[in-house]
């Protein structure tokens, strides 16, 4: 199949790449780039754990087209951590017992990611609105609530 | 036409594993020549935190930081025997089979360290730092890390140990029926309070109070983690699960599990979760299993809640809006939602 140049950045870093027309950026990023902290779930847009964002929007990766994210800025949770040190929201979920198998986990931040960078202080409906597209199967979601709202926290008094 | 509220009740007896033909676990347990301890076995971590329990399980016994224990759970086709991690027996088999691996390698292990520090082994102890002393005398020590560089370099000594747990299997009374089919059992008991449309059939869970009797709680965050899960898993079994609504049937079955319907974040009931800790005899260090029958009380207490609530017994699950409006029906409320038949 005819291949296509696409460029982007991915977590700051610029990335270079042919893949096949009509390729998915889920399976861009996983196969071709190698970042498999995008995970592959129901790879039809319900559950969520595929969550990118690309130029500050959140985007299920699984139904969008590697070759329509030319020039874009796409992040994923592989870029949130400087080193060992952990973003406030990995550092929440961690300490919030907020992941068990973990599958969800990255959909879920990068939809919590989203959401902070829009709206530093969501409320809980904020909360459960923006994670509403993302199915966990372990948690009863209770726990992925509160550590959102705990890293919105913990960002406000950073930032006072 | 109205919103109905109501509470319902319910406790449940859940027994950790069941052994209707003997269920044996086997655990694995040596030391690497720096003195780290590695445990192997064929009992699987799903999410459910079996590679911490066992961890800290393994590192109580021997005496040592539970930083220096690595879980091996790698091949069920190579690995030691387990029968698997189902009916809620991960922590309770496997848990009972690492301690008595855990114990003979520890034994080995102050073998060692007495051989090195001149004394007796019954005279030693660790101080779960990572060191073994001598009773009464701290200063006469000898870390684990140079015992068993010792053991493998000088002395020829395999500090490992072998665990087999076995509950046996149970026969039925030919007379009565009576049998044991499980030795350790945990409780639980709910109340749950629901709203009913009875025009509508929907049921919207309020409240679920929870009390989990789980013997002692090895790890009380994961512990607390599965209970809030599985008290969420059991409003779904109630209200949402199935694979065929109309079973036998494979009509408006879902096709993938996208469309196998569970509770979402916008659909949570306000949820409180209590632990009761009673060591149990034969669990390790007093753990039962607390994994599948957290889920369970929230079933019948919800049933009990929505015939509190609109007067109808449904006995089918999941307790779907037509089963009630059909329910509601039968029982002569003829303005009951409008069911095409």
């Amino acid at each position: 199949m005819k291949k296509v140049p696409v460029q982007f950045t991915l977590n700051g870093e610029e990335k270079a790449e042919f893949v096949e027309s009509g390729v998915t950026l889920l399976k861009a990023l996983r196969e071709k780039i190698g970042d498999t902290s995008v995970k592959a779930g129901c790879q039809q847009g319900t559950c969520g754990s595929c969550a990118v964002i690309v130029d500050g929007e959140l985007r299920l990766s699984c139904l969008t087209l590697a070759e329509r994210c030319g020039g874009a800025a796409i992040e994923t949770t592989g870029g949130l951590a400087h080193g060992e040190v952990l973003h406030p929201l990995q550092r929440a979920f961690n300490e919030g017992f907020a992941t068990q198998c973990g599958f969800c986990t990255p959909g879920m931040i990068m939809a919590a990611k989203a959401l902070l960078d829009h709206n530093p202080q969501p409320s809980r409906e904020d909360v459960v609105e923006a994670i509403s597209g993302n199915i966990c199967r372990c948690t009863g979601y209770e726990p992925i609530i509160q550590a959102i709202l705990a890293a919105a926290r913990a960002n406000s008094l950073s930032a006072a | 036409m109205a919103m109905r509220q109501g509470r319902g009740v319910a406790a449940v007896n859940y027994p950790t594993g069941m052994n209707l033909g003997g269920d044996p676990t086997q655990a694995l347990v040596h030391s690497t020549p720096t003195g780290n301890f590695m445990v192997s076995l064929s009992s699987v971590d799903l999410g459910q935190g079996m590679k911490q329990i066992m961890a800290q399980i393994c590192a109580e016994t021997i005496g040592v930081p539970t930083d220096r224990v690595i879980i091996d759970t790698a091949d069920t086709d190579t690995g030691p025997h387990c029968m698997g991690t189902f009916a809620s027996r991960g922590t309770h088999r496997a848990g009972n089979a690492v301690i008595a691996a855990a114990k003979e390698a520890r034994q080995v292990m102050l073998e060692v360290a007495a051989e090195e520090l001149e004394v007796n082994a019954s005279d030693l102890d660790t101080d779960g730092t990572g060191n073994i002393h001598v009773k009464g005398a701290p200063q006469r020590s000898i870390s684990i890390f140079d015992t068993a560089l010792a053991a493998h370099f000088k002395r020829g000594r395999s500090i490992s140990g072998r665990g087999m747990f076995l509950i046996p299997r149970s026969y039925p009374d030919a007379e009565t029926g009576a049998m044991k089919p499980s030795t350790c059992y945990a409780h639980a008991c709910t109340v749950a309070e629901v709203e009913v449309d009875d025009e509508t059939g929907e049921v919207n869970v309020l409240t679920v109070k929870n009390v989990f009797e789980i013997g002692r709680a090895l790890n009380p965050k994961m512990v607390e983690q599965q209970l809030v899960g599985g008290s969420w898993m059991g409003i779904s079994h109630a209200l949402y699960e199935t694979t065929e609504p109309y079973y036998p049937s494979r009509e408006h079955g879902g096709r993938d599990f996208n469309e196998y319907l569970m509770p979402g974040p916008g659909d949570l009931a306000q949820t409180e979760v209590i632990v009761l800790e009673r060591p149990a005899a034969d669990g390790p260090y007093g753990a039962k299993g607390p994994g599948e029958m957290c889920a369970n009380p929230q079933i019948p207490a919800i049933a009990n809640a929505i015939f509190d609530a609109v007067g109808v017994r449904i006995d089918t699950l999941p307790i779907t809006p037509e089963r009630i409006l059909r329910a509601l029906k039968a029982n002569g409320a003829e303005d009951a939602g409008t069911v095409a038949h």
